[in-house]
């Protein structure tokens, strides 16, 4: 038991100092044969101490015993943050008002209005999809733009490596250094790859049981992300929730069936044009509702019968923009990062 | 119902520090995995089911198909950086 600590012990401090884990069947070095004699040891260092001057001294001591030092000192600060973080938190954690308190600052009016009128002025049966898409609309627009601008900066550094990684080389094979004439085609183009390499197929062709599995699964994934979608403003879920599992239903068809396949739908333009779509579309739609608010104007968008479809006003074709552009971020990420393209 | 919470609560914590120690990366994973797919049992005891969703979708659908991703690359790298040794040696 105790040497499993000593050993769960080295580990840890391995990983903190920046070693990795070490292999299983480790050699520990022998000890080193004992030290000379207390006074002999002292004799020494006063003679070294006489003899040579102070730079050198700390030369040596940079050599032999810095990095020990350095290592042990890091450690020791490593803990001592982390035990100050805890301290805070745990702190912080004491000074919270207890769950589910009725007293709590966080139940005040804003709270009684959007339980008691929530229905009544957003038209959405589900409160919480009322709060994101109606009251705090333009947070999750914040939001929205956020992924869509992550997304468009990863399209643009991992481009750019594809890009400068291409380069074509011709080589005149006709006009060699050494003069022969040799017979065949008088040039020829090759095209070298360097470093990340863009195109490569990591998914094992034809196999049977993930494409199986695919065939049974991806339907009913999209028909669970599109509900999640257009129920969002009666029953939990939503844009967001929605749009990640449709990510997953393309990311099983780009394994099970290759990229190619999905390609056939679904690639850069029509991704940079439908979340741009997506964007400008909820842009458009809440900046009217926000203006015609704020102005005390009659936006003129029905907010219709609590518990139908086709109610809950904005809320509805919001949660598409949000699905359309989550799905289409998250599955440009994973083609990203795998291919180098979407 | 409220001995469930405490074990999902406890099984939380010892998924936390299993994340940090497991030997294998895959292992971190899997483990990762699992505590977003409790996490999100916990958000429909604490009544919130659009949380719930999200977690179940995001944190352990989406990020470990990233994770496991990330791994495949690392992992290719390495085989890459052994051949290279070997066809030095």
């Amino acid at each position: 038991m105790f040497e499993e600590f000593k050993n769960l012990w080295r580990r840890f401090y391995n990983w903190t100092v920046g070693n990795g884990p070490r292999p299983e069947n480790e050699v520990i070095p022998p000890e080193p044969p004992p030290d000379l004699p207390f006074t002999r040891r002292l004799e020494l260092k006063r003679s070294r101490f006489q003899e040579r001057p102070l730079a050198s001294r700390y030369n040596e001591w940079l050599e032999r015993k810095s990095l020990h030092v350095f290592s042990m000192l890091y450690l020791g600060m490593s803990i001592l943050t982390c035990l100050l973080f805890m301290a805070l938190l745990l702190s912080t954690v004491a000074e919270l008002p207890s769950f589910g308190d009725a007293n709590n600052p966080v139940n005040n009016e804003v709270i009684k209005r959007y339980i008691e009128r929530g229905g009544q002025e957003t038209g959405a049966q589900n409160i919480v999809a009322g709060m994101i898409l109606d009251y705090r609309a333009f947070d999750t627009f914040g939001e929205s733009a956020v992924l869509f601008t992550a997304a468009i900066s990863v399209l643009m550094l991992l481009g750019a490596v594809r890009r400068a990684d291409t380069e074509e080389i011709s080589i005149d094979l006709n006009n060699a250094s050494d003069g022969i004439l040799r017979r065949g085609p008088p040039s020829l183009n090759l095209k070298i790859t360097t470093g990340f390499t863009p195109r490569i197929h990591m998914f094992r062709k034809n196999d049977a049981i993930l494409r199986g599995v695919a065939v049974l699964s991806i339907p009913a994934i999209i028909l669970l992300g599109l509900t999640v979608i257009i129920n969002g403003h009666l029953s939990p879920g939503g844009g967001f929730s929605g749009g990640a599992i449709l990510s997953v239903a393309l990311m099983l068809c780009a394994n099970a069936y290759g990229f190619e396949q999905v390609h056939a739908f679904f690639d850069e333009h029509v991704f940079i044009r439908f979340s741009s779509l997506a964007l400008m579309i909820y842009a458009v739609l809440k900046g009217w509702s926000f203006f015609s608010g704020a102005n005390h104007i009659e936006s003129g968008i029905p907010t219709g019968t609590i518990g139908e479809i086709l109610s809950g006003g904005l809320i509805l074709p919001l949660n598409i923009c949000v699905g359309l552009i989550v799905a289409g971020t998250l599955y440009g990420f994973y083609a990203l990062f795998s291919e180098g393209e979407i | 119902m409220i001995i469930i919470e405490w074990i999902l609560l406890i099984f939380l914590i010892v998924c936390a520090i299993a994340v940090s120690i497991s030997r294998s990366l895959l292992n971190s994973v899997i483990i990762f995995m699992s505590y977003s797919l409790v996490m999100a049992v916990i958000w429909i005891l604490l009544q919130s089911p659009d949380l719930a969703i999200t977690e179940a979708a995001v944190g352990a659908g989406v990020t470990s198909t990233l994770f496991y991703l990330a791994l495949k690359r690392i992992g290719r790298q390495h085989e890459a950086a052994k051949d290279k040794s070997d066809s030095k040696n």
